[in-house]
Formats: C-alpha cells, structure tokens, sequence
C-alpha cells in the first residue's frame, strides 16, 4: 500500500528536528515496545525555577509517522512549562502534522506518552507528584 | 535516476508481448465461443497460447486452464480439491504451510470456517523450508491436498518439491503448488517433480496483470470454481481474456527462451548484493538459504534497529523501489508471518527489506544500491533507541 503522508510529515521524516540524546537529562520517558515496531524515547532539559523545557531530544525506532510525531511533538514543547507541555494532545500533534493515515493515527499517541512519562520521570525526581497517566485504547 | 528491484511484486510487460495481444483487442475480437469462422482466430490463438505454456513446464496442452490470477488459480485448487473430497467423503484435511502466500493461507481459513475443513500448517526452519518428516507424520488417510508453494515470495526459499511430489503420489494424495514466483525463474517439470496442481501468474513473467492459470495434471478433477458457461472445457466459466492469454503464452515462450542466461545473470548480481551488504552495514542479517536454494533473483535483509517503511520510503527518496514485508508498508500491522515462521523476533521482522532483480536491472543499479544503502542504514540506526540497547547487549557501545 502507498501511504499518502502529508507534505509535514515527510518533512519532518526526512529532516527530523531534535534528535538524538541529552547529556544528564533532567527526565526521560519511554513509549512503545519493539513488538508494536514502534519505540519513543525523549529526553528532557527543564530549567528548576522558572519549569520550563529548554531543550528536548528524542530517538525512535518506527515508521516515518512514528519519527515525524517525535520530530513534531519536541518542536511543540520545546519552550513550552511542564504543564504547557502535559496538555499536549496525540491530536495536536497529528494536527500540526497536516494530519496521519487512520492506520497510523496510534504513532502521535506514542509522541504523548513518552513526553507524559519523561515529564513524570522529571516531576519523581524533582520531589513532584506524578500526574496520573491516562491509558489509551489501541 | 529509477532503479526498480521490487520484480517479484510485478514485472512490465514485454513489449513483445504487447505486440502480439495488440490484434485481440480490435481487429480480431471475435468471442472465441461463437460458431462463425471469424472467431476461429480468436479460439486458435487461445489454444496456440496453452500450447506455449503447456511446453514451457511439460505438461499436455489439455491441462493448462486460463484464470484470471494466480490468487484465482490457488483459490480453486484449494476450494475444489476439499470440496469435491468432502462431498465423495474422501477426506477434510489439507496439509499447507505456514509461510505460504495470503491466497493459500486464507484459503485455507475459509476452508475451516464455512466448510469444517482441518488445516495443517507445516513450520519451517531458520531458512524458511519445511521439515520432510513433519509433512510425512501429518499425512492421515483423510487428508485431501497437499499445497507447498514452490518458492517464497518474500525470502526466496525453494523447497524440496520433487521430495514433496513424490511423498504425494506414493500416499495418492493430490499436490498442489503455488508456483507464481518460481515458474517465473526456474525450469520447472511438472512430470518430473509429480505435481499434480500448479498456479502460475502472467505479470511475474513479462505479461500483463489479469491473466493466470492453473495446470491440473489430466484425470484430477477438482470442483469448478467459477460456474457458468462452457469455456475452459466446461472446467471454468466467463468468456476468455483473449488477448490476456495470448500476452500470458508469448510471455512464457519469450521467458523459457532466455531463462537460462538471465538466471546465471540475475543470481550473479544477486551474490554481489548479498555479498556487498554483509561486507559494508554490520549486524545486517540475510533471511532464506544461499545458492541455488534460493531463487535468483531475490534478496532479503533484516537490519536490526530500524523499521522497514522508513527504510523504504528513503531509498524511494534516492530512486529505488523496494519492498518490505514488515508492517507499516502493508493496511495491517503485523510483521511477515514468513519472518515469524522462521524464528525472527518481532524487531527483526519489522526491519526487513527485500529487493527482486530481473530484467530491469543493470549493473549501474547493482552498484548504486550498495552506494546508497549503507548510509541509509547508519542514518536511520543513529535515531533509533533500539539500536543503542542492540549494541550496548552486544558490547559494543
């Protein structure tokens, strides 16, 4: 099957924006398994006074949605206070994606897991309660 | 620059061949069924097309049955065998494997829904062929049809098929085999591997889409799978895809005249590929068996760390069309039952790529493949978290 991405996705495809890894980073969060063929990783900067990410990387093993809603998702925070950055939905992602093949609709619901698990990984550290995680059905 | 090596999903049509359908669309569109002598041309060149094919494999011409595809050719082997058994109550098993293509395996699973057939699918080794004892010990005195496909579409595997044939005939029971790919690149006889049922496909061999057949060895009498008229020696309805047939025998004619050359050429480069890759990108990983085991003209890889469609998408990007059987360049998810079958693990199968020479190919696009693969590869690696935990196990990070 040729998949119809949209002109964004292949860009963020071909030329993804924030990858690779942080030194010491202040939160890292994992979404996906092998098994599914997806895995997101992100690592975060968070400035301790003022909350806010200064910077974000991310790596992932997937398919070209898969790395573009990584590429995409980081773009969005980046900047952005922790909870700016919790309120980010797989949908505002896709969205600014100019949209994602039905099928592959579950890679921008990955990009929301794994920023939700990096912020919380921040949030135990940081002596911070974790936000409860809302589970999605695939 | 376009370099296609995805031969195994379609091949072009011969403009040889095209040449020789042109007058059965227009000037001789006769319905090969009327009486008149104008459609005497239409019905001869049907027969002059199963004659071609009939000797390309050695068989009568009497036992070559035009069908719309290969996927119809395996849908009324497998449908007709069982139903025709069930009804004679000569037995409801079927002995297949789990590598075979979807036309097979979901055959099969209708079979068992609505007709209570009982399936056996084989498992394979590491290198995708069956276990000859285990198809010996699932043998019953109710088992109905044997389908082995000849050689796999995804990884190239050719199996034991004249063991298989002759495990068959000594039990009397019917073998089927799903050639699409195969007869598209080795001398095969039907007399001499014992086969009794074989599907083959027109646009695997430089003929168009649309136009297949099923040989069915003279006194094997599956149930019709398409009813209606006369055609086909009353053995499959609707009027003839005349020039579909034509192209279809041409095509086969041309075929078996250069196979020979093409299969010391193609197997070459395909050596040089397999060769080339295992050389320049490290932990690549070929899937299927070496040497004449494996068709010639099929290579397939899984590179740990990275996911087929990306894989695809940017050689795509640098010209070259290529194939995966993994999950993202398919409507489902799921990666190649033919990699799982044959031991992979779940990230393997994802990250698998294949390419399939044929005459399209050059020894430019041989070149240009192992130029632009390896950094591809790398790319992609250094993004993916799985390759860091993969070398950080192998102690190399």
């Amino acid at each position: 099957m040729a998949l119809d991405y949209s002109k964004k996705v292949m860009d963020h495809f071909m030329n993804p924006r924030n990858v690779g890894e942080l030194d010491n980073p202040d939160g890292v969060g994992e979404a996906g398994n092998p098994k599914c063929g997806d895995i997101m990783k992100i690592y975060l900067k968070v400035n301790d006074d003022t909350k806010i990410i200064e910077d974000v990387k991310f790596k992932t093993f997937g398919c070209a949605s898969a790395i573009a809603s990584s590429s995409m998702a980081t773009e969005l925070i980046k900047g952005k206070s922790i909870d700016q950055a919790w309120d980010l939905t797989n949908n505002a992602v896709a969205e600014a994606l100019d949209g994602l093949p039905p099928i592959k609709m579950h890679c921008s619901v990955l990009a929301e897991e794994a920023i939700h698990t990096a912020i919380n990984d921040y949030r135990e550290k940081h002596g911070l309660e974790k936000i409860p995680m809302e589970i999605h059905e695939e | 620059m376009f370099v296609y090596m995805d031969h195994t999903a379609t091949t072009p049509t011969d403009p040889g061949v095209l040449q020789a359908m042109m007058p059965y669309f227009n000037d001789k569109f006769g319905n090969p069924s009327s009486v008149y002598s104008f459609s005497k041309e239409s019905r001869s060149a049907i027969e002059q097309a199963r004659a071609q094919i009939a000797k390309a494999f050695n068989a009568e011409p009497s036992e070559i049955y035009f069908t719309s595809s290969g996927s119809e050719s395996d849908n009324w082997a497998l449908k007709g065998t069982l139903e025709k058994s069930i009804k004679l109550h000569k037995g409801d098993h079927l002995i297949t494997s789990k590598i075979e293509h979807h036309a097979i395996l979901n055959t099969a699973e209708y079979l068992e829904k609505y007709h209570g057939v009982k399936v056996t699918y084989l498992s394979v080794d590491s290198e995708g062929k069956i276990d000859l004892d285990e198809l010996k010990n699932s043998i019953t005195d109710k088992t109905a049809l044997v389908s082995i496909m000849f050689a796999n579409n995804e990884v190239g595997t050719i199996q034991p098929v004249k063991e298989i044939g002759n495990i068959c005939r000594e039990n009397n029971i019917i073998f089927h085999t799903d050639a699409v790919q195969a007869a598209a690149q080795l001398n095969i006889d039907v007399k001499a591997l014992n086969i009794d049922m074989m599907s083959i496909s027109g646009h695997k061999m430089y003929a168009p889409k649309g136009i297949g057949a099923l040989y069915i060895r003279n006194g094997v009498r599956p149930e019709n799978f398409l009813h209606g008229g006369a055609q086909e020696r009353k053995r499959r309805a609707s009027t003839e895809n005349v020039a579909g047939i034509v192209g279809f025998g041409k095509a086969v004619e041309i075929l078996k005249g250069r196979l020979n050359d093409d299969k010391a050429k193609i197997s070459k480069w395909r050596d040089k590929i397999i060769t080339g890759i295992l050389e320049k990108i490290p932990h690549a990983k070929l899937n299927g068996t070496r040497g004449d085991e494996r068709l010639p003209n099929n290579i397939n890889f899984s590179f740990i760390g990275v996911e087929g469609e990306t894989l695809l998408l940017d050689l795509d990007y640098k010209g070259i069309s290529a194939s995966t059987g993994s999950a993202c360049s398919s409507e489902s998810l799921d990666p190649s039952h033919v990699l799982l079958a044959m031991g992979l693990k779940h990230e393997q199968a994802h990250g698998s790529l294949r390419f399939t020479l044929g005459r399209l190919t050059t020894d430019e696009h041989v070149n240009y493949l192992l130029d632009v693969l390896p950094e591809i590869i790398s790319r992609r690696r250094n993004m993916s978290p799985l390759w860091e935990d993969y070398l950080k196990s192998k102690g190399e990070l």
